[in-house]
C-alpha cells in the first residue's frame, strides 16, 4: 500500500525548514479534527456531509505525498454524494496511515 | 500586486501564503478563513488578486463572487477539476489552481494574473420583475410540515429564509424551523410585498432590514451577502432620502 511521504512538502519548501515545519504543524492541527468529523458523519450515515469531508481530506492526502490516495478520494467523495461507501474501509485505512505518519512528527 | 487568500483550511492558506512569499512584487496583505469576513475587508480596501477556495462552508467561491460588485482578479483554489467550465464563465477568474499547488503551475497563475486585464462583462439590466399580489392580499401565514405536523408560521414573523442542501431554514423572531422543501418553491408562497430573494441561498423579510453595507444586509444578527444580479431589485424597493 502506498504510504503518506513528505515529497509534496519537501518540493514545496525547497530547503525552507521553517515553512516545511510550519506547514506540517497545520496539518498535524487539522487533520485529526477533518477525520472526527469525517467519522461522526459517518457514523451517523450523513454522506452528503461526509463527501465535503472527504473533500477536504483529499488535499491532505495530496499534501502527505498520496497519488493513489487522492485518486482514491476522488473516487469515494462521489460515490458518497450518491449514498454509497463502498470505498470506506480502502479510504479509512488511508486515513489510519495519515495519522500514524503526521503523530510521528 | 497586492492580493488576499481565502480559504477555511489553514493548511491550504498556509501553502498559497508561503508560494506568494517566492514570488516578487505579490504581497500578501490579509488571509481570510471565510468569505464574509473576506467581503468586510474588500468593502474598505482595494486588493489586485484573490486566490479563493471554491469550497467553503455555507458559502462557495462562486456565491462570494456574485457578491462583489467590482471584482478583482481571482485565482481559483479547488480540489475539484468539475467546476472549470463554470469558473471561466467568470470574466474575474483568470485561472483555476487544483491542489495541492505546486510551484510551478503557481507562478503560472500569477503571470496569467499580471497580463489579465479585467473586462467587466456587458449585461442587460435585469427587468422589473411582475410583482404577484394575491398572496400578500389573501394570506396572512404560512402552514409547514414539521414532524407530520402543520405549524403555522405568521409572514411578518419571518425574517430570514436560508437554502440548506434539500432543506430551507426558516428563521422567526421566536423560532427556527427546518423545513424539506427548496426557496424557489417557498418564494412562490411569499408575498413580493414582504420578502426578496437577494441571494441564490437567502430570502430576507425586506421590512426587517437593519442596515445595508454595499453588498450585504444585515438582518437581526445576521449579516447576509447579496448577489450582484438581485441587488438592483433590492435598491430599487429601498425607500431612498
Amino acid at each position: 500500500m502506498e504510504q503518506p511521504n513528505l515529497s509534496y512538502i519537501n518540493d514545496l519548501a525547497a530547503g525552507d525548514e521553517s515553512f516545511k515545519n510550519k506547514l506540517i504543524a497545520v496539518v498535524k492541527d487539522e487533520l485529526p479534527v477533518e477525520i472526527e468529523i469525517y467519522h461522526s458523519n459517518m457514523n451517523s450515515s450523513a454522506f452528503a456531509k461526509a463527501a465535503e469531508n472527504v473533500h477536504k481530506l483529499k488535499h491532505k492526502l495530496g499534501i502527505l505525498g498520496l497519488v493513489d490516495g487522492y485518486e482514491t478520494a476522488i473516487a469515494y467523495e462521489e460515490e458518497l454524494k450518491l449514498g454509497k461507501s463502498s470505498l470506506k474501509t480502502e479510504f479509512d485505512s488511508i486515513l489510519v496511515a495519515c495519522n500514524h505518519f503526521i503523530n510521528d512528527f | 500586486m497586492n492580493c488576499i487568500i481565502i480559504d477555511d483550511e489553514a493548511a491550504a492558506r498556509t501553502i498559497v501564503s508561503h508560494l506568494c512569499s517566492q514570488v516578487d512584487d505579490l504581497d500578501v496583505i490579509e488571509e481570510f478563513p471565510n468569505a464574509i469576513s473576506a467581503m468586510k475587508f474588500l468593502n474598505k480596501n482595494d486588493i489586485d488578486l484573490i486566490f479563493l477556495d471554491l469550497h467553503m462552508p455555507d458559502f462557495s467561491g462562486f456565491d462570494f463572487i456574485e457578491t462583489l460588485k467590482n471584482p478583482p482578479k481571482i485565482v481559483l483554489t479547488t480540489s475539484d477539476k468539475n467546476f472549470a467550465i463554470e469558473a471561466f464563465g467568470y470574466d474575474c477568474i483568470v485561472d483555476y489552481l487544483l491542489k495541492p499547488i505546486t510551484f510551478p503551475r503557481f507562478l503560472k497563475s500569477v503571470q496569467k494574473a499580471q497580463k489579465e486585464k479585467i473586462v467587466p462583462r456587458i449585461s442587460a439590466a435585469p427587468a422589473a420583475p411582475v410583482v404577484k399580489e394575491s398572496t400578500s392580499l389573501v394570506e396572512k401565514e404560512l402552514y409547514v410540515n414539521i414532524d407530520r405536523r402543520l405549524v403555522k408560521i405568521l409572514f411578518e414573523d419571518i425574517y430570514l429564509i436560508e437554502a440548506k442542501g434539500d432543506y430551507i431554514l426558516i428563521k422567526t423572531e421566536k423560532k427556527n424551523y427546518t423545513v424539506h422543501s427548496t426557496l424557489k418553491k417557498i418564494v412562490e408562497k411569499l408575498p413580493d410585498a414582504l420578502f426578496l430573494k437577494v441571494h441564490r441561498s437567502y430570502i430576507i423579510n425586506f421590512k426587517k432590514i437593519i442596515d445595508i453595507e454595499d453588498n450585504s444586509v444585515l438582518i437581526a444578527k445576521n449579516v447576509i451577502p447579496i448577489s450582484r444580479s438581485n441587488r438592483p431589485e433590492l435598491m430599487r424597493r429601498l425607500n431612498l432620502l
